[in-house]
């Protein structure tokens, strides 16, 4: 069962509550999205280590139930 | 490390050749848009590199994963190391990154 876009911001919220998170459905068929993540959290963890905390946060889904996450994320600049 | 069968195939093609993409068909047919995308900017930083094609073994498709906790194909080695997927590739080059990986890691690129 493809997920919503709701489900996977719930998730990656839930693992990482400060994220800002956007996501972008890139074919409306519930498989196939875009997300830009952005959580301190992720200060001074390599891109592949930021990028697993969010395969993480989606509890096994990710390459499952989402066949598709172009993923991009960042951290938060000081004082932002 | 776990008894996957898979890993010890893994290991020997990673630490064989310098440059390793495990993909969905061969880099001359990739089978999937994001295996696509990593072969067209290897091919055009111009690094020799060995393609894996996953679809031809289940063993090895799931235990790449599993090997890099990992959860998707394409994947991409460089002397070993897990470099990333087709969204970090892609950043990578983007940024320059890739190239300078390349080159810290003593890999030769060769003139387009």
């Amino acid at each position: 069962m493809p997920m919503s876009q709701g489900d996977i911001e719930n998730f990656i919220k839930e693992a990482l509550p400060d994220a800002e998170v956007v996501i972008n459905d890139l074919r409306g068929d519930g498989d196939h999205y875009a997300a830009f993540v952005k959580s301190a959290e992720f200060k001074g963890k390599s891109r592949v280590q930021q990028h697993q905390m969010v395969y993480k946060a989606l509890q096994g889904r990710m390459g499952n139930e989402l066949h598709a996450l172009a993923l991009q994320t960042a951290v938060p600049e000081d004082g932002e | 490390m776990s008894d996957n069968p898979a890993f010890e195939q893994i290991e020997s093609e990673i630490n064989e050749n310098d440059v390793v993409l495990f993909m969905k068909g061969t880099p001359v047919f990739p089978q999937c848009g994001f295996s696509a995308a990593v072969v067209q900017v290897l091919n055009h930083v111009g690094v020799p590199f060995k393609g894996i094609n996953v679809l031809e073994d289940m063993g090895v498709r799931e235990g790449i994963k599993e090997y890099s906790s990992w959860p998707t194909i394409p994947q991409l080695y460089i002397k070993g190391e897990f470099i990333g997927g087709c969204d970090i590739v892609r950043e990578m080059f983007e940024t320059g990154e890739l190239s300078q990986a390349f080159t810290d890691k003593g890999v030769e690129l060769q003139e387009a």
